[in-house]
């Protein structure tokens, strides 16, 4: 970390690209392969770790890294189409270069959570941290109790990871439960926002760890929810984002009152964000 | 190494040598204004001001940077740019100035677990050897004294040079201030006691004649109370977003990463940002945590009066009284801390 200079992207080659939901908001999810065989090898992250992405000549921006530390050689993030950076990334195909740093932040601390059921609650492109930390479970399975993914999206245009989704629908001691806001024929799953199908489902919270990432009006009501079905303020989690530019503290503007979410987060239980005051 | 005097006529002599020997930096007139510069003719350089506009925290964290260039393409390459290694002598700089550089420290060269550093201050702040001026007579805005420093301070220095009137008295406070003493003619005499007593009743005359105090006893906490106080609604119906108080904060280190290129080529560029600009905090999605005035002037304060002390244990100011100066609507900073001592919760 010292003497280097943190701003200098290493190149990576877009090894896959997933269309995960079409539209004016495509998601995309793209495999990225270091160049550097050396970098390749040694990087390393945790669940939950985010990763600056440049396209050259037209900018950077944040992204969780959405696959699991137990695939190697590679890893994921999936990209919503929203700004100018993204829309440039959106236009990059298989085999072309992209700029690439990190890991940056925290972790969701999976290694505490060793024999605990867990509980992940996602909406739309806020399942991308989620996966990381799915996948990572299904890949240590011994380690942890039964696993539960509420996830949902405006249609069923916007929900990412279909296919996964399906082959999760085949594992034992774990359960999908997928909702849409609007009705959709041929929609034979829930029908109505992810708070609500939480209420629903009114999962225990004995031995359980909960943790939410969705847009923000989503998980202020998600996390009501929990505290209503009795989860402890320590048993939830959740992922924040702010817009950053430098990832490591420095530029400023990432800040929810003293926190920094690049450097004390992104990850942060409820017990220590409920009384922050700060402009989120 | 004991502090020495230099008779003033002698000081062209040394400037000379130190720009003929390193490079030199010193305040110089520019457009009506001191700015801080490279100097090559030592008669450039201007002691009769007192505050430079643009703080010299730019010789460090420059206004704009290249952090590196870039080809694009399926051959894309991206390189540091290389930073002139030759060691810099900045004279002439303000104790308060040298405090705004104690307190981009943490965030630029943070020192704590985890903590990046900016290989670009860094490198220049190493070669770099600071050479500071007491303030014989202080401005109206000046309140350096409501912090650690004043007008005659040595801290954050290497050296000070204190005008007594035919001669200047030098303390020499570091290593790096003996090395630059030691690398020049032996233009400098030992001073006396004598000399010294008339350094210190320069300082009391100085520390005497700063009228305007900060009230930051409590500070901290008592932001800590009233972040949703209807004062900051008030307090910031005046400001007019314009963003000088932060470009010229001697402290202030938000920045923007823009890339600049050509079809093949470029170079990814830091500058400046404010903190006072809505875009600054502006999501993609079209959500924005800040998005008032009132929401950016709350920022401003809590940042260098609560945040900042929270997590460095020092106040995120340094008293030059540039905002206070500069501001086009007569915003003052000092007010403000002081209103908020005497608002009752």
């Amino acid at each position: 970390m010292k003497g280097e200079n943190p701003y200098k992207p290493s190149l990576a080659k877009i090894a896959d690209i997933t269309l995960e939901a079409s539209g004016d908001r495509a998601i995309r999810t793209f495999r990225l392969e270091f160049q550097d065989e050396d970098i390749r090898k040694n990087f390393t992250f945790k669940p939950g770790q985010f990763v600056m992405i440049s396209v050259l000549g037209v900018g950077e921006s944040t992204f969780a890294i959405s696959s699991s530390p137990t695939q190697k050689g590679y890893f994921e993030v999936s990209a919503m189409r929203y700004g100018k950076h993204t829309k440039a990334l959106h236009q990059k195909e298989v085999g072309d270069i992209v700029g690439a740093r990190g890991p940056y932040g925290n972790n969701f601390p999976v290694d505490e959570w060793k024999g605990k059921n867990i509980l992940f609650i996602g909406g739309g492109i806020g399942q991308a941290p989620l996966r990381s930390v799915i996948n990572y479970c299904i890949d240590n399975r011994k380690d942890y109790g039964n696993l539960e993914i509420i996830y949902g999206a405006r249609t069923s245009k916007d929900l990412c990871f279909k296919r996964e989704f399906e082959e999760m629908a085949k594992m034992d001691n774990l359960n999908t439960h997928l909702s849409i806001d609007v009705e959709e024929e041929g929609w034979n799953h829930f029908v109505g926002f992810v708070p609500t199908n939480l209420m629903r489902l009114k999962p225990s919270p004995e031995n359980t760890i909960a943790i939410t990432c969705g847009p923000p009006i989503m998980i202020k009501f998600v996390i009501e929810n929990l505290v209503k079905l009795g989860f402890k303020d320590e048993q939830i989690y959740t992922t924040l984002e702010m817009r950053m530019k430098c990832g490591v503290g420095m530029c400023g503007r990432c800040n929810i009152g003293n926190l920094y979410v690049c450097k004390d987060g992104p990850v942060f239980s409820w017990d220590q964000i409920k009384d922050l005051e700060g402009d989120m | 190494m004991e502090n020495l005097t230099l008779p003033k006529d002698k000081l062209p002599e040394m400037l000379a040598e130190i720009a003929a020997k390193f490079t030199l930096i010193g305040p110089k007139e520019e457009t009506g204004f001191t700015e801080f510069q490279e100097i090559d003719n030592p008669k450039d350089i201007n002691l009769d001001y007192l505050i430079s506009r643009v703080p010299p925290k730019s010789l460090f964290f420059q206004q704009t940077e290249t952090l590196f260039a870039f080809t694009k393409g399926k051959k894309a390459k991206v390189e540091t740019p290389k930073i002139d290694p030759g060691k810099r002598i900045i004279f002439g700089i303000r104790p308060c100035d040298a405090r705004g550089y104690a307190l981009l420290n943490p965030v630029l060269d943070g020192q704590k677990e985890g903590d990046y550093q900016d290989p670009f201050y860094k490198q220049r702040r190493d070669r770099s050897t600071l050479v500071g001026i007491s303030c014989n007579e202080p401005d109206v805005n000046c309140f350096c004294t409501s912090f650690d420093i004043g007008p005659a301070s040595t801290k954050n220095l290497d050296l000070l040079f204190t005008d007594l009137g035919d001669k200047y008295y030098i303390d020499v406070i570091t290593k790096k201030g003996e090395d630059l003493i030691n690398s020049l003619s032996k233009l400098f005499v030992k001073a006396t006691e004598e000399e010294k007593k008339d350094r210190n009743k320069v300082e009391k005359t100085a520390v005497a004649s700063i009228t305007r105090k900060m009230e930051t006893e409590g500070a901290v906490e008592k932001l800590g109370k009233m972040f949703n106080h209807e004062y900051w609604e008030q307090i910031s119906r005046r400001c007019i977003g314009c963003g000088i108080c932060t470009y010229l904060c001697p402290t202030c280190h938000c920045f923007d990463i823009q890339d600049e290129n050509t079809l093949k080529e470029g170079g990814r560029i830091r500058v400046w940002d404010s903190c006072m600009n809505p875009e600054y905090t502006h999501h993609a999605s079209g959500h924005n945590p800040r998005p008032s005035r009132m929401n950016r002037v709350r920022n401003r304060v809590y940042h260098k009066f609560n945040y900042y002390p929270k997590n460095d244990g020092d106040f995120l100011c340094t008293g030059c009284g540039r905002c206070i100066d500069y501001c086009p609507v007569n915003i003052d900073i000092i007010n403000i801390i002081n209103d908020v001592k005497e608002i009752e919760l």
